[in-house]
């Protein structure tokens, strides 16, 4: 594989035999601003489904069977059952049980329930992944060299990107629905594993040649009050007994930690938050779904009380703290692609205030104005950062792939303030590094990394330096921070990777390719 | 003005992570505990481990202290002579109820220092007054020795040795604190109050905190790093305060300007200690980073 070397100096394949070209990461504003791209639109086939009054079938086989998937095909599935997700498993085995081969999944992520696709790309049945997120028995596969064809890791906003311009050309997608009626009516905000906002599902289902509503709550005929993907967007019906373990789809209310490290590393981000001056009247805020990340929420709260200030609206990864904040008055709407904890689904369901947001409108830059483009303030968790700046969420300190990119990249770039917290260090291991192992967010559009032990700026923000120098805020350069914490847990050692083997591609929310993922030595 | 000692947190002494995280919590000082918080088969682990944190890492500008094991178990000499050539900035000797234990401790302070090149006198010692005895021998167990710069309150103990139950109203404790803060004074040195345990109740620890700054304690424990800030607010002097104390000082420098014997303030005379308050309080302030003080 020819490699050459991206705007960030990171080496990335120019082509790759089952992905085809590709072109290098060049600014996270290369095609967004000042630049004629554009990709033609890859729409469905539109194609009549004669009137019925139900579209249910007997089973998963039998709606397979009817879809016309053939080999080599590519299939989707949501992750909005999260960890309790049984849908994915389901289909995967009748589909093996069948004898499909040579499939590409493109799963708007793959959680800790979907262990089975090891075994499955192991047997032949997939070939190709793309997704946003890896896990647990599916990251060592891929990180082991098991998987021929490098898997493709996409934003938020890069996979619907992906799938409107037809690089992740879906022809069958199966969508786990909560509530659905016999035409495929569907939508997350109730039933028995209720899982809220469906809006990584809601592209997928615009634009699948073929869609499989997969349901264990059939209600009559209208879905209402609520329908979140409608049924001309829908082939067929199954009714299945459970679409997974209720507790692992919506966990408990997201609390706010009380581990003091990380509510330090939250008031320092709050502080800074607060010496930039865009908490004001009509601001916009995203938070991440727990530790240092939410509990940034909790300071933002009570100064936007006390100040009497009115937002405009939040976005997420919309957890019951965000829809507290929305019942307090504090924003005008919450926009939701993805809702985290069980105290939301009632808000999507009964607040109109509430929006559910299609993952293209939250994140894809190639539209005509996504919503993280308006965003004035996003706090981000990471697993590793670097004196540049450059963020990684998906290699482990093993090398081997274990997180989500999520949405990190698409709102590091839209944010005016992207700021990225951690602990100075986690289990020994410094959580700033020279270099890091995989650029998932470069460093340039991560304006400051906030620790316990200090608040490092990008040296591109020199108004946000003055700003926080005002403030007195415990300011401090990343390669003083850097060494201070090194002094306690010594300088880890670099993974040995085998650079010939490329195992996975990080592309960047445009198309391009940011960085890319080794196989573990 | 002396350093900051509004709060000091209390971390084990046998346990590494809250070591090396407690810079990061903003309290003034930290008391690295051999004593209570560490079982008796960890007690040599501890010291070990306190003695390598003392050696390599950086505190920031926290007052570095270390509470060692009373004079009646098997641990207190040892802990003395390993803990001294760290220098941290004092240590904390349990039960002080004489002038002979700070003497007892003093000693053994001093042939460390000795045989370790440090100049004698330089590692301090904070002394805890937890018994009666401890209570009426105050004023002794402050002037007892110069190392002497701090008698700290042991709230537990003392209610403990004096028969009764320790109540969030305080008033058992009442005595006892006015003792140690007007020996501490007159001793010239610092008074520290006992740990407010409930680390569920902030309001509570605020308005306790403000109490004990009121009576004159300059100094309050911290079992939680949740209590650190709490404790802070307890100490920020009344902006209403500050601002009143600083017209007392312009009036007070002007009447000297003018050779004018007497000092008016918002019509009321205002004489010599006010004056000296005044000044007291906006040093106060102006060390707790309050603005325009």
């Amino acid at each position: 594989m020819k490699m050459i070397k991206n705007s960030i100096g990171r080496l990335v394949p120019e082509e790759v035999p089952g992905l085809g070209k590709l072109a290098p990461y060049a600014g996270p504003f290369s095609r967004v601003i000042n630049s004629d791209y554009q990709a033609p639109r890859m729409a469905a086939p539109m194609k009549a489904v004669p009137p019925t009054r139900s579209k249910v079938v007997e089973d998963i086989k039998t709606a397979i069977k009817n879809s016309g998937l053939e080999n080599g095909m590519t299939i989707s599935f949501h992750h909005h059952l999260r960890n309790g997700d049984a849908v994915l498993p389901l289909v995967m085995s009748a589909l093996d049980e069948m004898g499909f081969k040579d499939l590409t999944i493109a799963p708007s992520s793959l959680t800790d329930a979907h262990n089975c696709v090891a075994d499955y790309v192991r047997k032949g049945v997939i070939s190709r992944i793309f997704t946003s997120g890896v896990r647990g028995e599916v990251g060592k596969m891929i990180s082991a060299g098991e998987l021929e064809i490098p898997a493709v890791i996409r934003s938020h906003g890069g996979r619907a990107r992906s799938i409107e311009e037809g690089s992740a050309a879906i022809d069958v997608a199966f969508l786990g629905a909560p509530a659905c009626d016999p035409l495929g009516n569907m939508t997350g905000a109730m039933g028995k594993s209720a899982c809220g906002s469906l809006g990584y599902a809601q592209v997928d289902a615009a634009y699948a040649r073929h869609v499989v509503a997969v349901t264990d709550n059939l209600v009559d005929y209208p879905l209402m009050p609520k329908i979140s993907i409608p049924q001309y967007l829908v082939n067929q019906v199954v009714v299945i007994d459970s679409l997974g373990d209720p507790k692992k789809i919506a966990s408990g209310a997201a609390r706010i930690t009380r581990n003091p490290v990380d509510l330090k590393v939250a008031e320092n981000a709050y502080k800074l938050v607060v010496a930039s001056e865009l908490l004001a009247p009509g601001c916009s805020f995203q938070v991440g779904a727990g530790g240092a990340s939410l509990a940034v929420a909790k300071y933002v709260r009570e100064y936007m009380k006390e100040k009497g200030i009115k937002g405009s609206f939040g976005l997420g990864g919309i957890t019951g703290y965000m829809v507290q904040m929305l019942e307090d008055g504090l924003f005008e709407a919450l926009f939701d692609v993805q809702s985290f904890d069980a105290d939301v689904q009632h808000s999507l369901l009964d607040n109109p205030r509430h929006m559910e947001i299609d993952q293209s409108w939250y994140a894809n830059p190639i539209n005509r104005g996504c919503q993280v483009h308006n965003l004035d303030v996003v706090i981000l968790a990471a697993l590793d950062m670097d004196v540049d700046f450059n963020v990684n969420v998906m290699t482990g300190n093993n090398g081997i792939l274990r997180g989500a990119s999520g949405g990190h990249s698409d709102t590091a770039a839209g944010a005016k303030l992207s700021i990225v917290v951690a602990p100075a260090f986690r289990g020994g291991v410094p959580s700033i590094k020279e270099q890091v192992q995989t650029v998932v967010t470069p460093g340039e559009t991560v304006d400051a990394i906030v620790t316990e032990r200090g608040i490092c700026i990008n040296p591109n923000r020199k108004d946000l330096l003055e700003l926080a120098a005002a403030a007195k805020l415990p300011v401090k350069d990343i390669h003083d921070l850097k060494a201070e914490v090194e002094k306690l847990t010594g300088t880890p050692e670099p993974v040995e990777f085998d650079t010939d083997r490329v195992v996975a591609l990080v592309e960047y929310r445009d198309g391009t390719i940011i960085d890319s993922v080794y196989k573990v030595k | 003005m002396a350093k900051l000692t509004r709060s000091m947190i209390y971390i084990p002494g046998n346990s590494p992570s809250m070591i090396q995280n407690c810079p990061a919590f903003g309290a003034d000082s930290v008391l690295l505990d051999l004593e209570d918080a560490v079982a008796l088969a960890e007690k040599d682990a501890a010291r070990d481990l306190v003695c390598n944190f003392l050696s390599f890492m950086d505190f920031g500008d926290m007052m570095v202290t270390v509470r060692i094991n009373a004079a009646d178990t098997p641990y207190f000499e040892t802990d003395l002579t390993a803990v001294v050539p760290c220098k941290p900035h004092a240590i904390r000797i349990p039960k002080c109820q004489s002038a002979e234990d700070v003497l007892r401790a003093d000693r053994i302070m001093t042939e460390a220092e000795k045989a370790n090149g440090i100049p004698e006198g330089t590692v301090k010692i904070h002394a805890m007054i937890e018994t009666a005895r401890g209570i009426e021998q105050a004023f002794q167990v402050a002037t007892a020795s110069p190392r002497v710069t701090a008698l700290t309150l042991g709230g537990q103990d003392l209610t403990a040795d004096l028969g009764v139950q320790k109540t969030k109203e305080g008033d058992e404790l009442f005595y006892g604190r006015t003792r140690v803060i007007t020996a501490a004074k007159a001793a010239g040195i610092g008074a520290f109050d006992t740990v407010w345990a409930d680390v569920n109740d902030n309001e509570g620890l605020l308005e306790e905190t403000k109490r004990m700054v009121g009576l004159g304690f300059t100094g309050k424990a911290a079992i939680h790093p949740g209590q650190v800030e709490t404790i802070h607010k307890g100490f920020a002097p009344d902006e209403k305060e500050v601002a009143k104390a600083r017209r007392i000082v312009a009036a007070a420098e002007e009447a000297e300007r003018e050779g004018k014997g007497v000092v008016a303030v918002d019509g009321r005379m205002v004489d010599a200690p006010v004056v000296k308050r005044a000044h007291h309080l906006i040093e106060l302030a102006k060390s707790c980073g309050m603005e325009g003080a």
